[in-house]
Order: C-alpha cells, then sequence, then structure tokens
C-alpha cells in the first residue's frame, strides 16, 4: 500500500486514507479559450512512465489538498508539498535528481 | 503451417506427438517492412492479421519488448459482451463478439469462445432504469439483449443472493450470446496465423525511438537495431504516452492498474458470467473451476502491473454480500495488468500528427472482447490511410471537438 506524508497535518497517512486527485500542476483555461488549450487543459496528460507529479487528497485525515512526487515505474516517493505550490519547491526537484539524475517532467528538468 | 485436425491428433498419437511444428516463427528483424506494428498483444495481433486477410498487405513486423499476449491480454478476465450504449460503441464491440463466435474455425486454433451468457446486475433504481435504457438502445442497435427480472436473474444463475440487505438484485441486462474465451489462445491463434502469412512476431525487443523525418514516420529504433517502415501502427496499450512521446505528440490517457483474482478450483456452480457494477465487482467461473474476480481500477498512475491490496479486499467484500457462499473460497493467484484509460472510457482508433503513423490505445478495462473487432478496424484504417465506418468516431479528434463516446455512465465498471 502507498503510504504519503501529509505536509499539512504531519501524518504518515496510508493509501485508504487519502483520495487520488490527477496530474498537478495543470494550468486551467476558462471561457473564451481557443480549443487547443481547452483540449491540453481537460484531457491531455503526460502520463509518464517515470518521475510523476499528482494530487492528492488527505480525505480522512485534515482533508486538505498536497501535491507529491512519485515514480510511476517503482513507486517510489520522492515528497510532498502543500497543493498552493504553483512548481514543485526546490528541495524536491533536488531529491528527484538524487534519485534520478536526468529526469524530465513537462518543462521542468 | 500444419493445420489441427482430428485427423493430426491421432496422426500424432500414433507417432509420440513428435510431427507437430513450432506454432510461429521467431526471426531477426529484417532492415524494412511495409508495416511495424509496435505491441504483439491481441490488438496488435490482430491488426497485423487483417491487414494481410482483409488486404493483402503482408509485409508486416510486430515488435514485442516481452513476450506476445504477456500484456493485458494475458492478464485480462476475458468477459465478452456488446450490450454498450452508444451507437459507434455497440457497432464495434458487436462485430467483435460476431468474429469472436468463428475465430477458432478462422484461425484453425481453439480459442475456446464460451457465449454463456453476461448479465449485468442492477441493484439500484438508477440502475434498472440505466440498462432498461441500454435494452432499448440494444434493440436499435441490433444487438440481441434484453432486460430481465429478479426471478429470472436467480433462475440463471441460483447461487446469487437476491435479497441482500444493501444491494437487493433488481433486475438485470442480460445479453445471451456474451460470454467469456481463452485469452493466451487468442493472442497465440493470431500469432500462429500471421507467422503463417510470412508476418514476423519479433519479441524481446523494445522500442525505444520513432524515426522521422518531415512529418513522417521513417523507422523505428530498437533494443535489436533500427527497422525502417512504410506505415506504423502502435498498439501498446498502458504504455501509449511513452509512444506517443516518442513519436512527438500527447494523448488523452492515463495508464491504471487493474487487478484480478482467481480462487481455488471448486465444481461447476456457475454458468454464466455476472457483472455487480453498483458494487463494483465481476464474476465467472473458469474451465478449471476457479472463480475468475475482477474489481475496479486502482486509483493512481501506476506502471507494475501490481496494485494495491485494498482493491481486491474491497471486491471480494463486495461480492460476498451477493454471493454468499465465496466467503468459505480461498483466494490463489491475484494479478494486475495497466490498462489505458481515457476521458470518456471509449478506445481511440485514429491517424496522428504524423502521416503515416496511426494508434490504436484507450481500451482501457474493457478491450479483451474488442481484438478481433478492433483489429479488422485499426487494420483497414492502416491499408486505406483514412478511418472506416467502425473506426470513424473513435478519432483522437474527438476530443476536441466535444464528440464523447460516453460509456463511463453506462459500463460503470471495469470489466
Ligand atoms: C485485470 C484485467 C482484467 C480485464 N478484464 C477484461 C475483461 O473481462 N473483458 C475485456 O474485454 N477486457 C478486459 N481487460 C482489458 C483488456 O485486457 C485490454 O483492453 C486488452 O487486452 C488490451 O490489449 P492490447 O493488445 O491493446 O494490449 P496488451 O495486451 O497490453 O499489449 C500491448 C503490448 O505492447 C507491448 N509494448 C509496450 N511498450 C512497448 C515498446 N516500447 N516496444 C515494444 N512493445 C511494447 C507490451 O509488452 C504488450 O505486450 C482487463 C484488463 C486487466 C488488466
Ligand atoms: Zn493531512
Amino acid at each position: 500500500m502507498l503510504t504519503l506524508h501529509c505536509p499539512h497535518c504531519g501524518t504518515l497517512a496510508a493509501e485508504t486514507e487519502l483520495t487520488a486527485g490527477g496530474e498537478a500542476h495543470l494550468k486551467r483555461f476558462g471561457p473564451g479559450s481557443d480549443d487547443d488549450s481547452f483540449e491540453g487543459y481537460l484531457f491531455m496528460r503526460e502520463n509518464p512512465k517515470g518521475v510523476h507529479f499528482e494530487r492528492w487528497r488527505h480525505s480522512y485525515g485534515c482533508g486538505k489538498w498536497f501535491i507529491a512526487a512519485r515514480c510511476t515505474a517503482t513507486l517510489e516517493v520522492f515528497g510532498t508539498y502543500p497543493a498552493q505550490s504553483s512548481a514543485p519547491p526546490q528541495h524536491i526537484r533536488d531529491a528527484i535528481t538524487a534519485r534520478r539524475p536526468g529526469w524530465g517532467w513537462r518543462d521542468l528538468a | 503451417m500444419k493445420r489441427y485436425s482430428v485427423l493430426a491428433i491421432a496422426r500424432e498419437a500414433l507417432r509420440g506427438h513428435l510431427g507437430w511444428d513450432r506454432a510461429w516463427a521467431s526471426p531477426a528483424p529484417r532492415a524494412h517492412y511495409d508495416v511495424v506494428i509496435v505491441g504483439a498483444g491481441g490488438h496488435g495481433l490482430a491488426t497485423a492479421y487483417y491487414l494481410g486477410k482483409n488486404h493483402g498487405i503482408r509485409n508486416v513486423a510486430i515488435v514485442e519488448k516481452g513476450w506476445l499476449g504477456g500484456g493485458n491480454t494475458g492478464r485480462n478476465t476475458t468477459i465478452i459482451r456488446s450490450n454498450y450504449l452508444q451507437d459507434p460503441s455497440a457497432a464495434i464491440y458487436e462485430k467483435s463478439r460476431s468474429l469472436y463466435e468463428t475465430l477458432s474455425q478462422e484461425l484453425n486454433y481453439n480459442v475456446m469462445f464460451s457465449p454463456r451468457g453476461v448479465m449485468m446486475l442492477a441493484q439500484t433504481q438508477h440502475e434498472v432504469r440505466g440498462y432498461q435504457r441500454t435494452a432499448h438502445a440494444n434493440a436499435l442497435q441490433g444487438v440481441a439483449t434484453a432486460y430481465i427480472g429478479p426471478q429470472k436473474v436467480k433462475e440463471l444463475c441460483p447461487i446469487i443472493h437476491i435479497d441482500g440487505p444493501r444491494y437487493p438484485v433488481l433486475g438485470a441486462l442480460w445479453q445471451p450470446r456474451g460470454g467469456t474465451a481463452r485469452h493466451d489462445a487468442v493472442a497465440w491463434g493470431y500469432a500462429r496465423a500471421c507467422s503463417d502469412m510470412g508476418m514476423d512476431i519479433i519479441q524481446q525487443c523494445e522500442v525505444t525511438a520513432v524515426r522521422q523525418s518531415q512529418g513522417r514516420v521513417t523507422g523505428i529504433s530498437t533494443t535489436k537495431g533500427d527497422i525502417a517502415c512504410d506505415k506504423l501502427g502502435i498498439v501498446v496499450a498502458g504504455h501509449s504516452g511513452e509512444l506517443a512521446r516518442m513519436a512527438g505528440f500527447r494523448l488523452p490517457v492515463e495508464s491504471l492498474a487493474l487487478q484480478a483474482l482467481v480462487s481455488e478450483p471448486i465444481k461447476p456452480c456457475m454458468d454464466v458470467v455476472v457483472m455487480a457494477n453498483t458494487v463494483h465487482g465481476y464474476m465467472s467461473q473458469s474451465d478449471k473451476g476457479e472463480m475468475v474476480i475482477g474489481g475496479g481500477t486502482d486509483g493512481f498512475n501506476n506502471f507494475t502491473q501490481r496494485g494495491s491490496f485494498h482493491h481486491i479486499e474491497e471486491t471480494v467484500r463486495a461480492l460476498i454480500e451477493t454471493f454468499p457462499m465465496l466467503s468459505r473460497l480461498k483466494m490463489l493467484r491475484q494479478w494486475g495488468g495497466i490498462v489505458d484509460m481515457t476521458g470518456d472510457r471509449s478506445p481511440i482508433i485514429s491517424p496522428t500528427p504524423l502521416g503515416n503513423c496511426f494508434i490504436n490505445c484507450g481500451w482501457g478495462t474493457g478491450g479483451f472482447k474488442a481484438i478481433p473487432g478492433s483489429g479488422w478496424a485499426m487494420a483497414d484504417l492502416m491499408a486505406r490511410g483514412t478511418p472506416g465506418p467502425l473506426a470513424a468516431a473513435f478519432g483522437l479528434d474527438r476530443f476536441r471537438a466535444g464528440r464523447f463516446i460516453d460509456e463511463s455512465v453506462a459500463a460503470g465498471v471495469a470489466h
């Protein structure tokens, strides 16, 4: 079972207390945007085999959203941080680089 | 290829079974093919087969990173049905189901198609209305289904507890010609027939790059060297996003783990397939006597072919309520596959931004039933360059256009 550290309440939360919320750091587009932007935002996904950033909710705990940096090929967790972050903080990126040199995700590296 | 027949069995029995051929050849890749298919799962192999059979294109290689049929094709619970709600789905799934009816004869390989009947239980008022609607839609589509009441359910499947306290059985959508088939045999049968047509099935050969020039694919790089091709078909299920990244386009697909499990073998007790979508579980009995059980997908992106234990626990817990006799059964084996989920829970059979590159994916939790029909439609698309009637609605452009083929409401559950 996956366990993730909730950055809000500090609990090491088991998967059964959490709800997966899909890909993180999506750029949202509203009314008036062009078809390309809507399609990208609503449907297109990175879905990598490797380093991934995704949203989680500590549903049966503090109820707050956070983001996990995780490897989808090994289930290794690199770190978690609050969902208010618009990009992964530097210490998370460093933790990933230490384990996966040369990693890339969207325009992050 | 020597044909399999009663006579062949008799002949081989008399000479110690020394005369059987290998079912397919394992050649080294050549430098160039007219068509290269990536992925030797059921869909890739069926695409190659119908390219040869329906379109006379036989200079074909099927490139597989593991062993053929070792992906989702060899990991699924083999439910075959075509009682979908939307017209494009009914068309391709019913084409597929009808091809299954004669597939053993067609391939000269016993795929053990068993049209034992599939019932989808209605356990809430919402489902009752939903399945009645589907039954009416199916009548218009020419798919033989019926909405049946609880007594008929009990008659068809005596081990069901129809008066459960939480979710009593209120009725079911019944498709008498739905059923199961032997998953490995479907892959093996198509592989044998492809090999017999002179196609190369290249296993243990991972595609690592899609080579291109001026908006067209020129070939692929693999762990066994470069292979040039005139047309490329990507048919890799859970790995579709990875191949699309190599080719330089994006997909509306996410890869999740879906698990299944089987019990210890018991005496025959259930000769239909039962799906219980409200409680999220489905079950059939294999010829060996094992109860074959599946449920919903795990929640997060995953490529490990393993799922979380609490998901199968939930599935079994739910099924025990509807099938109390299960509570005394030991579960023997459990496994997972990586399924390719789209937003509308319908597949993609489509041209791509690269002119001579085509993709078939997004079958998610329910593509075993679609193998013959999908191969038929994909071969047609690859041979002619434009989608035929079966594939037309399943293009990648539907997401931008808002033309979804919404089966998430109708199917609700994985299968
Ligand atoms: C547990 C479970 C239960 C299911 N139950 C049902 C059911 O009851 N009924 C139903 O209809 N469907 C069911 N499905 C879904 C069904 O199994 C799939 O939709 C179907 O098998 C997909 O076939 P495929 O040929 O597209 O993919 P696969 O069989 O997965 O084949 C894809 C192949 O591509 C290969 N590949 C990937 N990347 C590369 C690369 N880089 N280079 C070369 N090769 C590569 C893989 O090794 C794999 O062999 C179930 C799935 C699972 C996991
Ligand atoms: Zn918390």
